[in-house]
């Protein structure tokens, strides 16, 4: 059974003014098990990761993750991004089962 | 006689020592071999396209005590034009059971090719960065994790 999607936190950056370049950093708790460890009867705990993190911006892809095992639990994930104007980012995280969550945060640009 | 004065010796000496150390501390290619799987698992990313070393920077700690979470950054020199800007940037780790890390995506509207995340690294080993520019050309960068406890079993 795939554990549930985590409550995810995304922080965007305040007193932005148009064409600054700002770092975007969101969290997300999730196991990310790697299919690897076993349990204390020595059972394969199965995989379980989160595959694919999408952050659009007023709709538009601007940015994409492609995870593996290798990602730490709770993935952190930082990029940047050119203000240019202000509106909605959407964040999006979805399993290798297809379930997905998202949040959405204005970015606000003087 | 022919012999040398002791203090030829001993310049010659740490002449030696210093070429030793420089030889240790320089950075590895990005070209020094690599495991099988992870020679497999760039062919997979970009094909067999030619790498170039240089305009990738990967920032890890140069020791990992904890092989869990290891802070990694990314970043390629772009100007981040629709013309001219990085498409993805592959990440491999060299000595892990699988290889695959991650695969950032980057679009013009970023302004800046960099991504941080934190990563999982088995035992002491190369983490590799691979960049797929707008044009077709793959740039390639490579750092060593020195890893106390790894992080990727029980």
């Amino acid at each position: 059974m795939a554990a549930p999607m985590g409550q995810p936190r995304v922080r965007l950056p305040t007193g932005v003014k148009a064409g600054d370049v700002v770092e975007i950093r969101t969290l997300i708790s999730h196991p990310m098990e790697t299919g690897q460890r076993r349990d204390n009867a020595g059972n394969v705990i199965p995989r379980d990761i989160i595959k694919t993190f999408v952050a659009t911006f007023d709709g538009q892809e601007v940015f994409r993750m492609d995870s593996h095992p290798a990602i730490s639990a709770n993935p952190y994930i930082a990029f940047f991004f050119r203000a240019e104007k202000s509106g909605t980012f959407e964040f999006t995280w979805i399993n290798e089962q297809g379930t997905k969550v998202s949040t959405k945060s204005e970015l606000k640009v003087a | 006689m022919t012999r040398l004065p002791p203090i030829r010796r001993r310049a010659a000496l740490v002449g030696a020592s210093g070429a030793i150390l420089a030889l240790s501390l320089a950075p590895k290619p990005a070209s020094a071999s690599l495991q099988p799987a992870t020679e497999a698992a760039i062919k997979k990313a970009i094909g067999e396209r030619a790498m170039t070393e240089g305009r990738v920077t990967l920032r890890l700690p140069p020791i990992a005590e904890n092989g869990n979470t290891v802070p990694l950054t990314v970043s390629v020199e772009s100007p981040m034009t629709a013309a001219d800007h990085v498409k993805a940037v592959h990440v491999f780790a060299d000595g892990n059971p699988t290889p695959d890390v991650a695969t950032f995506h980057f679009t013009p509207a970023l302004g800046r090719a960099e991504a941080s995340t934190r990563i999982r690294l088995g035992r002491t080993q190369d983490v590799i960065a691979v960049a797929e520019m707008s044009n077709g050309a793959v740039f390639v960068g490579r750092q060593e994790v020195k890893v106390t406890i790894g992080g990727c079993g029980g």
